[in-house]
């Protein structure tokens, strides 16, 4: 008993990693959590012209103006049907924040570094761009995103 | 961290110098106005001499030995011996722009014309060497021989006193003894008895003899104690009141006597006074040391009583110019404190870091917009019409409108910091355009944004030159058209509804519209035989690509118009309007924003879409009908208004948020104004009203969207956003890739 509850702490001190475990569509995904600063409820977004598809537009957090990237769509699913259950998960990365929108956050896990599998090798792009992992959880799968790689590139927010 | 604190001491010492060369110049300007206080040339002179005191201190040699210079002229002037009139006050400000260059070079690197320095450091030579030409000479050298640098920091008016010795009769001479103990705490708060004691010598004759005898073994030697004392016998014309005012800062960490002795003593044969002084700052320094190193204890204590026994001192040369020494010998916090005590309106100032300002700015307009959300909140749930609710209400509205204005008013600074710069441009122009002017500024406390100060420098700077370039007429056509020979530029600033107004007006030719009209024809800016009101032609100057100057100057035509400056206006959210009356003069008249924090802007409805279209941009509005919108080629569309077509474009198509045309007659159309002085009409489905709003960065979180110059969040919490008129104006031009137009100018 107590030796199996040292090993967990000395696995949990070395390489243990919190996700946050959010439903896009019917898929589940996760992100390190802490690149989360906050979740908030939707709000209707202000649409931006000459956007790429999955930039919903621009809400009003506190004061600043937060871009909101459709998961759904930057995954390559149709579109969201954005309504009050849907969850905006505000990411930060290096000074940009960002507001991804989800379908739901169902909750927090703690994983070790053991436990993560590489990605498949697999040809749709989601794989290849955005999933940087998958986890086995209770006969669920969640791909690990890699939230840099989801933003929108700054320069490349010029369609045409 | 040592390296950073000098950084920071440069950064300090630089920033008083640029408010040191401004006090420098304005307190000249008035001398040459003819303004005879002499607290002015005394504000002068304590500029450059601050400056002079600040750069020894940073080794700046160069800058030292140029204030220096201009430092005894000023001195001559403030001792009345120099006419601060015509010629020498032109001197004086072609030193103080040397100066100002010298000080920016010692900031930014680089270098400044040798041969300007040499011609400045002539002028003034000449000017202070009238009186005593060979004397004055002799005494600058020796001075010089002594070793400059090191006089400037130790002994910071060393210098002056003894530039001046020669000329004044000897007053009566009294005698006193002084006794001068200093406690442990005196040393504690760095004072230093070697400082006072030469501060005493300034005052006359003195000898000084040291008394070690209550000096302990070294053995209770505490490292920190004071063991010394001194007497002092003073021959000095001062009175008692200055001989105690040496001691004013060390007052209750020493004990004090001075006793006046009736009867002159033999005067006392001349000695080394730098050695007394070196001995008696290294005295108690190596009685504390010793404490720290026993071994070679024994021989300080040896050393000690060696050099501590009695030092005759002669200072005759303090002693012949008693004048001077009282008013120059005072250290330089006396100094600052003459002059914060004696300035007109001795105002307190902090220096803040701007990021904090800015932080505080942000929070106010986040408050701003909250306040208003709360109020739309309590209205849409019917409270607002209660009288409770309502009266808080307006307090609180009136509160957060107070706390923007006062947050506000920080940043805002007066004009005159831009102002400052222009008779020194005005100066170089007039010299090398070989024209008489005198400049007239107004409302130089009139204020505005800080940023909207800084962008203001380089459109003004242009207009000024243009001013006497273009506007002013050659001095013999002034006369022969019956005006002074002195040309007039007149600039003046105005708090004008919400919005500063700075005209730049001149007594020159005006515009010649006829010469306008025909360069404007040859360059293809306006087709040949246009009918054209004077005031169309007047603003032809502000088309790209105009430049009436027949000959490339040097002061303007450099490339860059009135194009120029109306685009940086223009993006600071302001207009330029000009009016010219032929021979009387032309006036610009620039009107901006007081901040650019905030927009006045009109809220108007595109395809469901809420958005604004800054107010400084619109003409007018109108209500099109049907018969006066025609096709125009493919699916341009154009308007007729007053004799005159002026293209149509369709913001929710050109922003994406359709793809048809919509019926322009459902909808309203706004004349704008965009980039070059084009009018354009931009068709929305409505207005919704006109308000001011907080303006949001798009790009910290997102980026550039074109079209779009930045979003604002109204009443209703949600984000609007903000329309870049150019920008949109620009893509119907191409077709739609609009560029946009407002950040390239920014």
């Amino acid at each position: 008993m107590s030796e199996s509850s040292a090993a967990l702490l000395q696995s949990r001190s070395s390489s243990a990693r919190e996700l946050i475990a959010f439903a896009v569509g019917k898929q589940e995904f996760c992100i390190d959590v802490m690149a989360v600063r906050e979740i908030r409820g939707w709000t209707p977004a202000t649409v931006l012209p000459h956007s790429q598809s999955y930039v919903r537009g621009v809400i009003n957090l506190r004061g600043a103006v937060l871009p909101i990237m459709d998961l759904a769509v930057r995954l390559g699913f149709p579109p969201a049907e954005a309504m009050g259950r849907h969850v905006i998960i505000v990411v930060q990365v290096g000074s940009q924040v960002v507001g991804l929108l989800v379908d739901a956050v169902s909750d927090i896990l703690t994983v070790t570094a053991s436990e993560i599998l590489p990605p498949p090798d697999v040809a749709s792009d989601m794989a290849k761009h955005f999933v940087c992992g998958l986890l086995a959880m209770e006969g669920r799968m969640l791909s690990i995103l890699s939230v840099d790689s989801v933003l929108p590139e700054r320069e490349g927010t010029e369609v045409q | 961290m040592a390296g950073n604190e000098m950084d920071s001491l440069r950064q300090i010492f630089f920033q008083e110098c640029e408010e040191q060369l401004a006090e420098l110049e304005s307190g000249l300007l008035e001398i040459e106005g003819g303004g005879e206080d002499p607290e002015i040339v005394n504000a002068v002179f304590r500029a450059v001499h601050s400056i002079k005191g600040g750069a020894g201190a940073f080794a700046l040699d160069e800058l030292v030995r140029f204030a220096h210079v201009f430092e005894t002229v000023l001195d001559e002037v403030r001792k009345g011996r120099l006419d601060p009139a015509g010629a020498v006050v032109e001197v004086l400000l072609r030193s103080a722009d040397v100066l100002a260059d010298l000080v920016r070079v010692a900031r930014d690197g680089g270098s400044v014309d040798a041969e300007r320095i040499r011609t400045g450091t002539e002028e003034l030579a000449s000017l202070s060497g009238t009186p005593v030409a060979t004397g004055d000479l002799a005494e600058e050298d020796s001075v010089e021989d002594l070793g400059f640098t090191p006089v400037a920091v130790a002994f910071p008016t060393f210098d002056d006193i003894a530039a001046e010795l020669p000329t004044e009769p000897e007053p009566t001479v009294f005698e006193y003894t002084v006794t001068f103990k200093p406690h442990a705490s005196l040393y504690a708060s760095a004072n230093e008895p070697a400082v006072l004691l030469r501060e005493l010598g300034r005052l006359g004759e003195m000898t000084v003899s040291c008394d070690t005898s209550s000096v302990p073994a070294l053995s209770e030697i505490d490292p920190e104690g004071s063991y010394l004392a001194w007497m002092i016998e003073l021959k000095t014309t001062q009175s008692e009141d200055d001989v105690r005012a040496v001691f004013e800062f060390v007052d209750g960490d020493c004990d004090l006597t001075i006793t006046a002795n009736n009867g002159a003593a033999p005067p006392v044969e001349d000695a080394d006074f730098e050695a007394l002084l070196r001995s008696i700052r290294e005295a108690p320094v190596d009685v504390a040391a010793a404490a720290d190193e026993p071994a070679i204890a024994e021989a300080v204590i040896a050393d000690v009583s060696v050099t501590a026994p009695e030092f005759p001192v002669a200072v005759p040369d303090f002693a012949a110019k008693p004048d001077s020494a009282k008013s120059e010998s005072k250290p330089d916090k006396a100094e600052k404190g003459d002059k914060s005590a004696s300035g007109e309106a001795a105002q307190q100032t902090i220096r803040v870091d701007l990021d904090r300002v800015d932080r505080l700015m942000n929070l106010v307009g986040e408050l701003v917009i909250n306040q208003a959300m709360l109020s739309q909140r309590l209205g849409e749930a019917g409270l607002a019409r209660s009288a409770e609710f309502a009266t808080g209400l307006d307090e609180f509205e009136q509160l957060t409108r107070d706390i923007q204005e006062g947050v506000m008013a920080i940043r805002a600074q007066p004009v005159k910091s831009v102002f400052q710069r222009m008779p020194r441009l005005v100066r170089e122009v007039a010299a090398a355009t070989h024209k008489k002017v005198r400049l007239v500024t107004e409302g130089e406390g009139t204020e505005v944004d800080k940023t909207v100060i800084e962008r203001l420098a380089d459109p003004l700077t242009h207009m000024i030159r243009n001013a006497i370039d273009h506007g002013l007429e050659k001095p013999e056509d002034r006369i022969a058209a019956g005006k002074r020979e002195e040309g007039l530029v007149k600039l003046s600033a105005s708090h004008r509804s919400g919005r500063i107004v700075i005209d730049i007006a001149d007594d020159g030719a005006g515009i010649n519209r006829p010469r306008v009209r025909a360069i404007a024809e040859e360059k293809g800016l306006i087709p040949a035989n246009a009918q054209l009101t004077d005031d169309e032609v007047d603003n032809l100057i502000f088309l790209p690509g105009f430049s009436t100057a027949s000959t490339i100057s040097d002061i303007s035509g450099r490339g860059v118009g009135m194009d120029v400056v109306k685009r940086s206006i223009q993006a600071l959210g302001g207009r330029v309007s000009i009016t010219s009356r032929p021979g009387h003069g032309s006036t610009f008249t620039l009107s901006l924003p007081l901040t650019l924090a905030v927009l006045y802007g009109m809220v108007v409805t595109v395809a469901d879409q809420t958005l604004v279209v800054p107010l400084t941009s619109i003409i007018e509005t109108l209500k099109p009908k049907p018969g006066d919108i025609h096709g125009f080629g493919g699916e341009a569309r154009v308007i007729a208004l007053r004799n005159n077509f002026i293209p149509l474009v369709d913001v929710g198509r050109e922003l994406g948020y359709r793809n048809h045309s919509t019926d322009p007659g459902a909808g309203v159309a706004l004349l704008v104004e965009s980039d070059g002085g084009a009018q354009s009409a931009l068709l929305v489905d409505g207005i919704q009203g006109q308000r001011q709003v907080v303006i949001k960065s798009l790009e910290a979180n997102y980026g550039r969207v074109p079209g779009i110059a930045a979003a604002t969040i109204l009443g209703d919490g949600r984000v609007a956003l903000i329309v870049d008129v150019d920008a949109v104006v620009a893509g119907s031009r191409n077709g739609g890739n609009p560029e946009s137009v407002l950040a390239l100018a920014g």
